[in-house]
């Protein structure tokens, strides 16, 4: 289980968000600017927050009032990124192994080919990511995250820079993902569609504050006080 | 074709060795300053900055004054060198290469620092979320998408020091086997009567080094861009 209450404030936006998210898919939804990326970026270890505390299973993440804060390198959670942030100099097959390496994991191949299978990438395993689709190197950067064995794994808005058919050409993707690899996930999103069809809970976010956090069957309701 | 003199030959490979040794030497600094100047701030960067380009702004003879001043036999740094290293620079090819490092320095740190400049951080940050400290991600992800600009550095470098002249006469002189470079060589063949010969044989062989080190380049810029862009 996730545990988040963190502070966090930049200018003149301020950031207080404190939910819990436990197994399944967890939606943080609101609309762009409301500091949903600083929010994973937090959970990551890629921005410090100001004050506050963030718990994985029995692991504090951070604890600002016990100067704990662990760095990203040694958090174990994965993190899908919107544009894939694939490394142009490796080939897929590197790719998706860097994890597993730089954590310092024994190699499970069978393991790897249940992701590449899961995924779909086996053809691409020789590439370079340099001339992939946008919607083949998504999927690479999920089997990457997936590969180093998250305790959590992070997608911040992973479809967001892909057309409406490459967008339903991954969904089943991921859709198997939640049900297969048991991996808690934390979606960042603000696609209602999307959110509906994948998530089991919903962190609304507004204005910097966690509005509420609900079934997916409230997501109308939501919608319909206005994001 | 045409046939080197033992003098001539021993000026061609001499200033190789020193050029690749200067090179060579320039290389660790060379990444580490070209990687805090695009990286990090810090006080007293634009001095370092200043400091780093003044061997390209200063006339070459002031340089290779100021080095036999602290790199000479009783300069502060030549001296502490000759006793807890046993390397004398003055009078000796050492010298030549540090003369020509010194000079080369500036164009190596300007390529590479552009390279690091251009390398998206986010590939790091990514780096960091799979496990790998900051130490690995500079050796994984930083170095070698900065590779082109290090080579492209590295060429512009080794080219300096071949051509270096003015510093490196006045450090260490112009002693046949020892400091005599090619171009010091060509400057002393031309000052002998008769000695046309010879300079226009060091000539051709200044032309075809050149030459190859760009083609070199060339085919290794080549190499690490289609690893990139390549599928």
């Amino acid at each position: 289980m996730l545990s988040v209450d963190a502070k966090k404030r930049f200018g003149d936006f301020a950031l207080a968000v404190r939910f819990e998210a436990k197994s399944g898919i967890t939606a943080l939804f609101g609309p762009s600017g409301v500091g949903k990326t600083t929010l994973v970026n937090m959970i990551a270890g890629l921005v410090t927050p100001d004050r506050g505390r963030i718990l994985l299973d029995d692991t504090v993440l951070f604890d600002s009032a016990a100067g704990v804060n662990l760095p990203a390198h040694r958090r174990r959670v994965g993190y899908v990124f919107q544009e894939g942030r694939l490394f142009p100099h490796m080939t897929v097959a590197r790719n998706l192994d860097y994890g597993r390496r730089m954590s310092k994991l024994s190699a499970d191949a069978a393991e790897a080919d249940r992701v590449i299978d899961l995924l779909d990438i086996r053809p691409l395993l020789g590439r370079r990511p340099g001339k992939l689709s946008g919607g083949e190197r998504q999927r690479i950067a999920v089997g990457r995250a997936l590969l180093m064995r998250p305790r959590l794994l992070l997608l911040d808005e992973p479809l967001a820079s892909l057309d409406a058919r490459r967008k339903s050409e991954i969904l089943p993707y991921l859709e198997r993902l939640r049900d297969e690899a048991g991996v808690p996930m934390v979606y960042v999103s603000h696609d209602a569609d999307e959110v509906r069809r994948l998530a089991t809970s919903i962190v609304w976010l507004k204005d910097g504050r966690v509005k509420a956090v609900c079934g997916v069957e409230f997501l109308d309701a939501i919608r319909a006080i206005g994001t | 074709m045409f046939d080197l003199s033992p003098d001539e030959w021993v000026a061609v490979r001499l200033s190789l060795r020193i050029a690749v040794a200067a090179t060579l030497a320039v290389l660790p600094f060379g990444i580490a300053v070209a990687w805090l100047l695009a990286r990090k701030d810090f006080w007293g960067k634009s001095l370092l900055d200043g400091i780093v380009h003044l061997p390209l702004v200063l006339p070459p003879v002031v340089t290779g004054y100021l080095l036999l001043l602290w790199f000479g036999r009783r300069g502060p740094v030549g001296s502490f060198f000759e006793d807890y290293f046993g390397i004398v620079f003055s009078f000796r090819w050492t010298g030549a290469a540090l003369a020509c490092g010194v000079m080369g320095f500036p164009l190596f740190v300007r390529a590479a620092r552009l390279s690091f400049e251009a390398i998206d951080r986010k590939l790091e940050d990514a780096a960091s979320t799979l496990g790998a400290d900051r130490a690995r991600t500079f050796l994984t992800i930083t170095l070698p998408l900065a590779l082109p600009g290090i080579i492209a550095g590295m060429v512009l470098c080794f080219a300096k020091a071949l051509g270096e002249f003015g510093a490196t006469i006045t450090f260490v002189s112009n002693i046949p086997g020892e400091t005599q470079t090619i171009s010091a060589a060509i400057y002393t063949f031309l000052q002998v009567p008769g000695g046309e010969g010879a300079a226009g044989r060091l000539v051709v062989v200044a032309i075809i080094i050149a030459l190859a080190a760009l083609v070199a380049s060339e085919w290794l810029a080549r190499r690490a861009g289609t690893r990139f862009h390549g599928e």
